[in-house]
């Protein structure tokens, strides 16, 4: 079976009054039915802009997807008309919002912004989409769901709020959710039983789920596959587990070493990533982490290392020196 | 960090509470509840330790802070620094203990004033308690005091909005130190920065008490940095501390069941080890501090709760040599 959707070498741009910034340079990426991947990176690596490219969600101007193909389920979507994109978002990939209270219509109620999904996708009619409604928000374990469903969003807690935004991204049945820092505003408790109900309820309707996170404990405990950006390109690609125990690409190996960890000895220092985050309108030719790399060489300053496969099958990394970093990290740890 | 013997409180609160009321109407405004954001909180820092305040949005750790600092009035209870109560300061008072304690805050992008340049944003402090009136010793002690923060001495000329979130931070803390205070409120400091830039940040604030023999209060919800970081650690819940302990010992056997459930919510970045872990959520949400729930404010929650945790309030009880615990179920 073909993947259910295929990112090929994808560039977002945009014109700002300091230059042109190059969010996404050239990503590529698949997605299999059913399957969770997590994109990883920092603030300005990309992660958020690459997957509103995907839906078309960048404000235009002043950006532009200027490269590359979006194959969702054997179509192009960056061929589509925009009333046929209208259709996809909402109805075959949901998305889940950072910030529910800002994602939310404050002026309707819960039980209108669900109803209003399916009346647009599905042609329900008022009644089978409040039954519909009614089923979403017992599915996301919202208790007393007939009364939330007359509420507005500012009556509902935050954990709540994201409850409804899932329920929502869920109404129409989709293939696929994306889902940008789900739970980065949320309460580490609250966080935890957000992450665990997005886990059961993709297993349960096979569901894929892209997840857009900063926070690599989350990954390490929901996602198979994992993508981690930086400076709007792909550095490293793999299963979770190679990406965890046998990372090959200096940035994922400084990312891993410079969280304290609550299952390990205390450290007398932690062991922080060097310099500042990239400059996006400043980057030359070369590797775009290359001034805070422990492991740089001249030729990192001439070229710009692609993808490539090493070790394990699945697993890539863009670093010229990806086949030697297995001894030289142990050494420098 | 030399001079002061062991255990010296430097700060001690006693039954520290902040209530906020609730008006209705706008004319005829009458108070119709309160937000118990801090309800009856003790606790003690010595010099030059690290106490950590954690727990969840609500629980009152920032308004303990904000107390502290004098920029809430408490509805009651004692805040001793350095032996003066601080809620009873009269202006001259206040005005000498704020040149000893300081504070730095969550966001570095709506701290800082944007209009104003990076030297002058550290100098101010040192212009306004008329430290240093001579403008060029001043600027000496500007860049003195960003390259102790890691920063270039020629970021003085430069705006906020052409830093990244790592040097902003470091400019607030500069800012921080002008005064070389003694205790520094340290509120939720790293949680906004990137985790390359964390770790940095982190180790600044390290080197910066060793090296200045400061005190902290580090507020923070993320525990990994608060084990990290603190000496003693103090759990809040709804207004309450719920659990306080040397750091080793609050994180190698937590004892109530909220810091259990909050140890137990954060995710190993690690999958191996994730998928070892039985892990099962904390049921429900944190209560509505207006009306919170009877006798102990976590038995909604609690999976360990019996018949009287929603009747007596339990009290801190010290179960093991400094290790505090308010659960009337925990051995």
């Amino acid at each position: 079976m073909p993947p259910l959707l295929e990112v090929k070498g994808l560039h977002t741009e945009f014109r700002t009054g300091a230059g042109l910034v190059r969010a996404v340079d050239g990503i590529s990426y698949t997605v299999e039915h059913g399957e969770t991947v997590a994109i990883v990176g920092e603030s300005g690596s990309g992660k958020s802009v690459g997957a509103l490219s995907i839906l078309r969600l960048i404000p235009n101007p002043p950006g532009q997807i200027t490269a590359g193909e979006i194959l969702f389920d054997g179509r192009d979507l960056r061929g589509l008309p925009e009333s046929e994109m209208r259709e996809i978002r909402g109805r075959d990939i949901g998305m889940v919002f950072q910030e529910p209270m800002t994602s939310l219509n404050p002026v309707l109620t819960i039980g209108r912004q669900i109803t209003e999904v399916l009346e647009q996708h599905q042609a329900a009619d008022r009644a089978a989409s409040e039954g519909r409604a009614l089923e979403l928000l017992e599915l996301v374990g919202i208790a007393d769901a007939a009364r939330r469903l007359r509420q507005y969003p500012h009556q509902l807690s935050g954990g709540m709020r994201q409850r409804v935004m899932i329920a929502i991204a869920l109404a129409c049945n989709p293939k696929l959710i994306i889902a940008d820092e789900p739970t980065t505003a949320l309460d580490v408790t609250i966080q935890a039983q957000i992450l665990e109900l997005m886990k059961s309820l993709t297993i349960r309707l096979n569901v894929a789920l892209i997840i857009i996170t900063h926070n690599l404990g989350v990954v390490a405990r929901y996602a198979r596959r994992v993508n981690v950006m930086y400076a709007g390109r792909i550095v490293e690609s793999g299963s979770a587990d190679a990406i965890y125990h046998d990372p090959r690409h200096p940035y994922t190996i400084a990312l891993l070493r410079s969280v304290p960890r609550l299952d390990q000895p205390r450290k007398a220092r932690l062991d922080p990533v060097d310099g500042q985050p990239p400059d996006l309108t400043r980057l030359d030719g070369g590797c775009a982490f290359r001034p805070r790399c422990r492991f740089a060489i001249d030729k990192c300053a001439e070229a710009r290392p692609p993808l490539a496969a090493i070790g394990d099958p699945g697993h890539f990394s863009a670093c010229f020196r990806s086949a030697e970093l297995a001894a030289a990290r142990d050494v420098a740890a | 960090m030399s001079a002061a013997p062991e255990a010296t409180p430097l700060l001690e609160v006693r039954g520290l509470a902040m209530h906020f009321p609730i008006t209705e109407g706008i004319v005829m405004s009458r108070k119709v509840g309160d937000v118990k954001a801090v309800d009856g909180v003790d606790f003690t820092i010595n010099r030059g330790e690290t106490l950590g305040l954690v727990g969840e949005s609500g629980c009152g750790k920032t308004t303990t802070g904000r107390c502290i600092l004098r920029l809430e009035r408490p509805t009651a209870g004692q805040i001793l620094f350095d032996g003066q109560d601080v809620s009873r300061l009269g202006r001259r008072d206040l005005v000498a203990m704020r040149r000893r304690v300081q504070v730095i805050f969550q966001d570095p992008y709506s701290s800082l004033n944007p209009r104003m340049k990076v030297g002058d944003i550290i100098g101010e402090p040192i212009r306004v308690h008329g430290i240093e009136p001579d403008a060029a010793r001043r600027t000496a002690r500007v860049s003195e005091l960003l390259s102790t923060c890691g920063l270039d001495p020629k970021f003085v000329d430069r705006y906020p909005h052409e830093m990244s979130g790592g040097q902003r931070q470091r400019v607030g803390i500069a800012r921080a130190l002008a005064l070389n205070p003694e205790f520094i409120v340290c509120d939720e400091a790293v949680s906004a920065l990137d985790v390359s830039i964390q770790a940095q940040v982190v180790n600044l604030l390290e080197d910066l008490r060793e090296r200045f023999g400061l005190t902290y209060l580090f507020i923070a919800h993320d525990l990994s940095v608060v084990r990290h970081l603190c000496q003693r650690v103090a759990v809040m819940y709804l207004g309450r501390i719920v659990e306080m302990a040397s750091v080793d010992e609050l994180f190698d056997n937590p004892l109530h069941p909220y810091t259990q459930a909050l140890l137990a919510a954060v995710p190993i970045p690690d999958p191996r080890v994730e998928a070892t872990r039985d892990f099962r959520p904390a049921m429900g949400e944190v209560p509505s501090p207006i009306n919170p729930p009877s006798g102990c404010v976590f038995h909604p929650r609690c999976p360990m709760a019996v018949e009287g945790c929603s009747r007596t309030r339990p009290e801190l009880r010290e179960l093991r040599p400094g290790h505090w615990v308010a659960c009337s179920e925990a051995r």
